[in-house]
């Protein structure tokens, strides 16, 4: 089962607490808002993945599972 | 600004001429120079709609895929700009959760966009046959049709059409149809921004997952069609898929509105078979007035065709694919060759910027500062590197945001410094040409983000 | 003339609810400081932004610790007449009824904070935030309350501890309006407004009120409570 990281770009304020608990997946760009690394995470990232979703004062940071693809 | 079509009903309506058996016009067949088709007018072009069970039993839903199958094998694509495969939109929203909803999106947000308003307008009849016949397929019982707020005639026109129904046994297991008047932001058209906007929230794009088709108005399944790609729907349903296919190309097949402005002599929108050439389009619009420099194809989100291509383009999907471009919402925007594209394109984005609904910090500010370098280049005041400068905005621009409004952008703004790259490179040589002091050509009318929450949900 | 300092002993409760409710405004004033260096996303490497963000989350957690501590003690203890009920609904006590009803009325709307920030995933973003504007009006509530009800108002301790807090409190919202200016300019202004209004109030209310003669009585205490020197009705603290 993959997961992977995702920003909802609407809830997103830039706090840019997310790259400083993920920075292997995510970074800031000039303006303070995420660019996420959206490839599917190993599974030892997950916890951190998941702490840094709890830690967006937003909620704008996903963990998604990955979805079967539909037939 | 030349050439720029204003009002609809200025416009005079053509036909590209007919080779052989008369096989267009198919979706303005009939119409009037001005004012709407009445209901029996429609009737009588046309010929009787097809039949609508309107129900849930069995005999009704085999109906309904009946419907789906002959819009599948016609190969429509959607003709709001995605071009999205029609029939697969009409399965995955009839195979949803819940009763569906069904919206006819005439929003137009696209300033050089008229062929929605002008379908409202002109055959209103056409449109709402479509929405009905959609909603069948997908067993809705509610329709709502959208139509630009801004455009006045058009919203009328549906008023008085959906009046004439609601007296004609037409509307017998027909879903009661609204009409809604929507913002004329660039967004607002957008799917997820009309489905808040009919749920009593502002014109402004949602978060998703989930996408509208799945849960829209209501969290129920949404179809959202634009209102040619309805009409087409209406016409497959009458003469069926082989007559679609007639016109067209294989995978682009059937007729296609375009709105063709700038230097020509009878500026308007326009049917076409897809695969017409541009060359031709030009002719049947009287032939241009002046020199060309390029072609602007999609709209404001759409690509630029330099002047050495556009001799031999061809208005389909695959040809315009070859020079990065595609028809979008059948935009077609000529630019002259007295104007100057590298600052048409710095107004183009700045406008583009000023759009923005201001919700996602990489549209925000990237769009902003995309603009901005743009607009230094055009002054000649922009510092070294501007061009790599703009390619790394790009890509942090695109693809970053809820909805697609900054790859638009982005994507104009590249095939422009790829259309156009000596006339940058002069740019960023010499500073301001001659041509920029002509007046602006690109249509860039005063639209003010609504963020004003619509009075209260329909559905 | 002074009232009496309370002997130790059994009013062991009585000094716990005072140094509690001290140690809970000094908590409030740094969580409320912690907060705006939070959404003014001032940040260093050793200081990171998650840091920020966790310290005043737990210093809002521990500062409600304090608040419960302060609570219980002050129903517990046996000399001021505080029910149960006086911590959650304002003005009905007998003891100080108005300074003691301004900490119902705070706890009240820290424990609306607290509670909304548990439940945020549930709530919606636009709900959450603006219940957590309210903890600008709890902290003006819980340092009036401080100043009417305790009786350490003269105490050099507490009036250090106070001018901490309010210049901490003070500089941190100042802070927090002045940085965008002018964006949002009613709400700012507003802001800036009410904090100088209510600043100015105060040291103005300060020397009449609970630093001035006979607070005790004047604030409410009832008559029972009052140090009478010439009548053996007083109930003295042993």
């Amino acid at each position: 089962m993959s997961h992977r990281v995702r920003v909802n770009p609407i809830a997103c304020e830039a706090h840019g607490m997310c790259a400083e608990l993920l920075p292997e997946r995510i970074t800031l760009d000039e303006w303070g808002y995420p660019i996420v690394d959206l490839t599917p995470i190993e599974d030892w990232e997950l916890e951190h993945a998941r702490r840094a979703a709890r830690a967006c004062p937003t909620f704008a940071l996903l963990v998604a599972r990955e979805r079967r693809a539909r037939p | 600004m030349s050439g720029a079509p204003s009002t609809v009903s200025e416009l005079p309506l053509k036909r590209i001429p007919p080779h052989g058996a008369p096989v267009l016009p198919r979706l303005l067949a009939g119409v009037h120079s001005v004012g709407a088709m009445t209901l029996t007018e429609h009737l009588s072009v046309h010929g009787p709609m097809s039949p609508v069970y309107g129900g849930r039993r069995r005999r009704d839903r085999a109906h309904a895929a009946m419907l789906m199958d002959e819009i599948e094998r016609s190969g429509l694509l959607g003709r709001g700009g995605a071009a999205f495969p029609t029939a697969t939109k009409l399965r995955a929203v009839a195979a949803g959760r819940g009763r569906a909803v069904v919206v006819a999106n005439g929003a137009e947000g696209e300033p050089a966009s008229l062929k929605d308003r002008t379908l409202l307008e002109m055959t209103p009849h056409l449109v709402l046959d479509g929405a009905v016949i959609a909603a069948e397929a997908v067993g809705a019982d509610e329709l709502i049709v959208c139509a630009c707020e801004t455009a006045g005639i058009s919203v009328q026109s549906v008023e008085r059409a959906i009046e004439e129904r609601a007296a004609h046994p037409i509307s017998v297991r027909s879903p009661q149809i609204h009409l809604r008047a929507v913002p004329g932001h660039y967004v607002a058209g957008q799917e997820s921004a009309l489905v808040n906007y009919l749920g009593g929230g502002p014109a402004k794009p949602m978060s998703t997952p989930p996408l509208p088709f799945e849960q829209g108005i209501g969290r129920r399944p949404t179809l959202i069609d634009n209102v040619e790609t309805l009409a087409h729907v209406a016409l497959i349903a009458r003469h069926g898929a082989l007559w679609f296919r007639q016109l067209g190309t294989p995978t682009q097949p059937g007729s296609a509105l375009v709105t063709l402005s700038g230097p020509v002599a009878d500026p308007g929108v326009y049917e076409i078979e897809h695969g017409a050439s541009l060359s031709s389009l030009i002719d049947a619009a009287g032939g241009a007035t002046m020199g060309l420099r390029g072609a602007l194809l999609g709209g404001y989100a759409g690509a630029w065709i330099g002047r050495e291509w556009l001799a031999g383009v061809a208005l389909s999907g695959e040809h315009l694919a070859a020079h990065g471009a595609s028809l979008g919402a059948g935009v077609v925007l000529l630019l002259s060759d007295r104007a100057c594209p590298v600052a048409e394109t710095a107004r183009v984005a700045r406008w583009m910027a000023g759009q923005s609904v201001r919700q996602c910090g990489p549209c925000i500010n990237g769009l902003d500062s995309l603009a901005r370098t743009l607009e230094q280049i055009a002054a000649g005041s922009a510092e070294a590197g501007a061009t790599r400068r703009i390619e790394h905005l790009a890509s942090l621009t695109a693809r970053r945001g809820a909805c697609g409004h900054p790859d638009g952008a982005v994507n104009l703004i590249l095939s422009a410094l790829d259309a156009f790259d000596a006339d940058f490179a002069e740019h960023a040589r010499h500073g301001a040409c001659d041509r920029c002091a002509c007046s602006p050509e690109l249509p860039l009318p005063d639209r003010e983000v609504s963020h004003q929450r619509s009075r209260g949900a329909v559905v | 003339m002074t009232v009496p300092v309370a002997a130790a002993g059994s009013s062991s409760y009585w000094y716990l609810t005072r140094s509690t409710g001290a140690v809970a405004l000094l908590l409030l004033s740094f969580a409320l400081a912690l907060g705006v260096v939070d959404v003014q996303r001032w940040s260093t490497p050793r200081w990171p932004r998650f840091v920020v963000d966790s310290l005043h989350r737990n210093v809002a957690l521990l500062a409600l610790v304090f608040l419960v501590l302060h609570i219980l003690t002050s129903i517990l203890d046996s000399f001021a007449p505080i029910a149960p009920i006086d911590a959650v609904v304002p003005f009905v006590g007998s003891y100080r009824p108005f300074w003691l009803g301004l900490g119902a009325v705070a706890f009240d709307l820290i424990v609306a904070v607290i509670l909304a920030s548990l439940l945020r995933a549930r709530m919606g973003y636009s709900a959450w935030r603006a219940i957590h504007w309210t903890t600008y009006a709890s902290w003006p509530i819980a340092l009036l309350h401080g100043f009417g009800t305790g009786s350490d108002a003269s105490k050099t301790w507490l009036q250090v501890l106070s001018a901490i807090c309010m210049t901490m409190v003070l500089a941190m919202v100042l802070a927090r309006v002045i940085a965008d200016w002018p964006e949002n300019i009613r709400v700012r202004g507003a802001a800036l407004g009410g904090t100088g209004a209510f600043s100015l109030l105060l040291l103005l209310w300060l020397p009449s009120g609970p630093l001035g003669p006979e607070w005790a009585r004047r604030s409410g205490t009832p008559a029972s409570l009052l140090p009478h020197s010439h009548t053996n009705t007083a109930k003295s603290r042993r």
